[in-house]
């Protein structure tokens, strides 16, 4: 497992440099059938967002046609939804609970993993196959109970159950911190060691400045994930609108909005936005996070 | 494996092995609570609600293995296992076959491979919610922009989302539209195929094809079990896009309120987690939906245990020797 993660993994970003002219017709055949399907692939995927776009620049009346190209571009429909719903509440909502969230999993993950990663003791292991084994158990199933304890708290309605646990458990965090942290050589610890560091400056001077890029992977996964998250605002938040999240009140502005394609289009365009605007600036996070839940320990 | 190197304190030396000791304690606390508080707790909660009537409100009722048999009478039940079913199988071949073939064209791309790979992979980043709205939009019936590329070819769009059997295909669909993720774990796989291998099946005049069927497939086939393992659990908890495409199509008005649209239409969206939350949630019937999350958890355990045990022989047939 760690032979696989010792030697750095294949940077993907890097387009393989060979000739790109060919040689014969045969090649060029072989180059534009070869080419030819990866441009149809993309725009498979890209289309899609294409008509979302397109369709909310519409007019209220042309939204409602078949037509696949706006006559008049109308910008100003994501300006006006801001008026159909209250979506700065929800922004607020979505942003302090993904913000939140990320925040207390770097404080509770980091460590969590540095142990995982480079400290060696007894039940070691055992911990490891834990954070596995949470990381793959569907959210439903312990739903009962914990509703049960927030409710009882009387916590239900807010956003509280939602972020709390980030403060001290992420399974999926701490498994992606721990392979990117087992890629940094022990030697590096070892020496920290020997200079007399604690544990906990080994940590905080040697380990997170090195993990930074896996540390921003994380971050970047776990802010999204939350940002995504349907299932966990539904259950807890679900019946207080006011604390509805910006993927909950998608859900619902569909229905409440049903004959308006280019309102509902643009809501939709915009909670889009946030994930692509993430990507465009940490590309290279994504890819290797990503990579690495896949390399898997 | 390097973490095992160095590390342990020298023998001998007390208060650094207590220190040590400490130190792991101290990390290792938050998730250690987290863990048994968010997880530890609530599964043996779950197990014990399973054997009890309870309504959040009145104190659990022990009736023994009643949720369990009525399971067999419950058609609602059977239909969102079966829904659930028919996701494992058709959504972990599509998903897996889907991605694979993906990055298999990608890799082969001579240019532009950084522009089709950040198209298809994009998507994977939407929220769940946003991409089976846009689903929606895109396949609606009659006008939508598929109908008029399918009207082109004299063809008729299904009613994809409104059809009891173009429903769970339609959900398919959108689950492949978001499956980049696990196109690039496969394309860096294949990608990091030494290029040897090739290069010795082509002295041996093997085509791209067979390169790719004897080369290729089997040095990923580990990460290809990694990607099936993933779809099955992924379809195991189907949920937010079953309940948004049953909303949009019902023309449900809230999806947080009434529980008419869910599994619309005809139940053939009533996945197992989301009949699970009717019953749990909206109905609030605790014991029985404890019940149903305690099945969930045997069958997510039983896939896990195959995870764990490929991650256990990879492991030590790399190291060339046993246990990681």
């Amino acid at each position: 497992m760690t032979a696989t993660l010792a030697k750095p993994p294949v940077d993907v970003s890097t387009e393989p440099e060979q000739p790109k002219k060919p040689r014969d017709v045969r090649g060029i055949l072989n180059w534009v059938a070869t080419h030819a399907l990866g441009i149809a692939l993309g725009l498979m995927f890209a289309t899609p967002v294409v008509f979302v776009f397109l369709t909310a620049v519409m007019s209220d009346n042309q939204a409602f046609t078949a037509d696949l190209w706006p006559r008049e571009w109308h910008w100003e429909n994501f300006i006006e939804v801001f008026d159909k719903a209250p979506l700065f509440q929800y922004l607020f909502n979505s942003l302090t609970y993904s913000l939140l969230a990320t925040a207390g999993m770097l404080l509770s993950s980091i460590p969590a993993a540095y142990a995982l990663a480079k400290l060696k003791w007894r039940g070691r292991n055992v911990a490891f196959l834990l954070v596995i084994g949470a990381m793959m158990l569907p959210p439903q199933v312990v739903a009962v109970p914990l509703y049960d304890t927030w409710s009882s708290l009387g916590l239900t309605g807010t956003l509280v159950p939602l972020i709390a646990p980030y403060f001290l458990f992420d399974a999926f965090s701490i498994f992606l911190l721990r392979q990117f942290m087992l890629t940094i050589p022990q030697s590096y610890v070892d020496a920290a060691r020997v200079d007399g560091c604690s544990e906990f400056q080994a940590l905080v001077r040697i380990i997170v400045p090195m993990a930074r890029p896996g540390i921003a992977a994380t971050a970047l996964f776990c802010f999204l994930f939350t940002w995504n998250d349907y299932f966990g605002p539904l259950l807890y938040t679900g019946e207080v609108k006011d604390q509805w999240t910006l993927s909950l009140a998608l859900a619902s502005f569909k229905g409440m909005h049903i004959v308006q394609w280019n309102s509902a289009m643009a809501v939709t365009f915009l909670t889009m936005i946030p994930a692509i605007i993430l990507f465009i600036f940490a590309q290279k996070s994504f890819v290797k996070g990503i990579t690495f839940t896949g390399v898997k320990g | 494996m390097t973490a095992t190197l160095g590390a342990r304190p020298a023998p001998g030396r007390g208060r650094a092995r207590a220190r040590h000791r400490l130190a792991v304690l101290g990390f290792m606390a938050p998730a250690l609570i987290g863990f048994v508080l968010f997880f530890g707790y609530p599964l043996i909660a779950t197990v014990v609600f399973s054997f009890t009537k309870y309504d959040l409100i009145n104190a659990p009722e022990f009736t023994g293995l009643d949720n369990y048999t009525f399971m067999f009478k419950d058609d609602l039940l059977i239909k969102s296992l079966t829904n659930t079913l028919w996701f494992v199988l058709v959504l972990t071949i599509a998903r897996t076959v889907f991605a694979l073939g993906v990055a298999s064209v990608i890799a082969r791309l001579k240019s532009g491979v950084g522009l089709i790979r950040t198209l298809c992979y994009l998507p994977s980043l939407a929220p769940p919610v946003a991409a089976t709205l846009v689903f929606f939009m895109v396949l609606r019936p009659n006008d939508g922009p598929l109908d008029k590329l399918l009207d082109l070819f004299g063809l008729q769009s299904p009613l994809w989302f409104s059809d009891p059997s173009w429903a769970k295909p339609g959900i398919t669909a959108i689950m492949l539209w978001i499956s980049g993720d696990l196109m690039i774990i496969i394309l860096a796989a294949i990608l990091d195929v030494p290029q040897e291998q090739y290069e010795a099946a082509e002295l041996d005049g093997a085509g791209p094809i067979r390169r790719w069927w004897h080369v290729t497939l089997p040095t990923i086939s580990p990460v290809l079990l990694f990607g099936i393992v993933n779809s099955v659990i992924l379809a195991l908890q189907l949920f937010t896009q079953a309940v948004v495409a049953g909303s949009a199509a019902s023309g449900s008005a809230d999806t947080t309120g009434s529980t008419k649209y869910l599994g619309f239409p005809e139940n053939s969206t009533l996945t197992f987690p989301v009949y699970l939350y009717t019953k749990g949630f909206r109905q609030f019937d605790m014991g029985y939906a404890a019940a149903m999350a305690t099945v969930l958890f045997i069958i997510s355990f039983g896939v896990t245990i195959v995870l764990v045990q490929r991650m256990r022989k990879n492991s030590s047939a790399e190291e060339g020797g046993p246990g990681a």
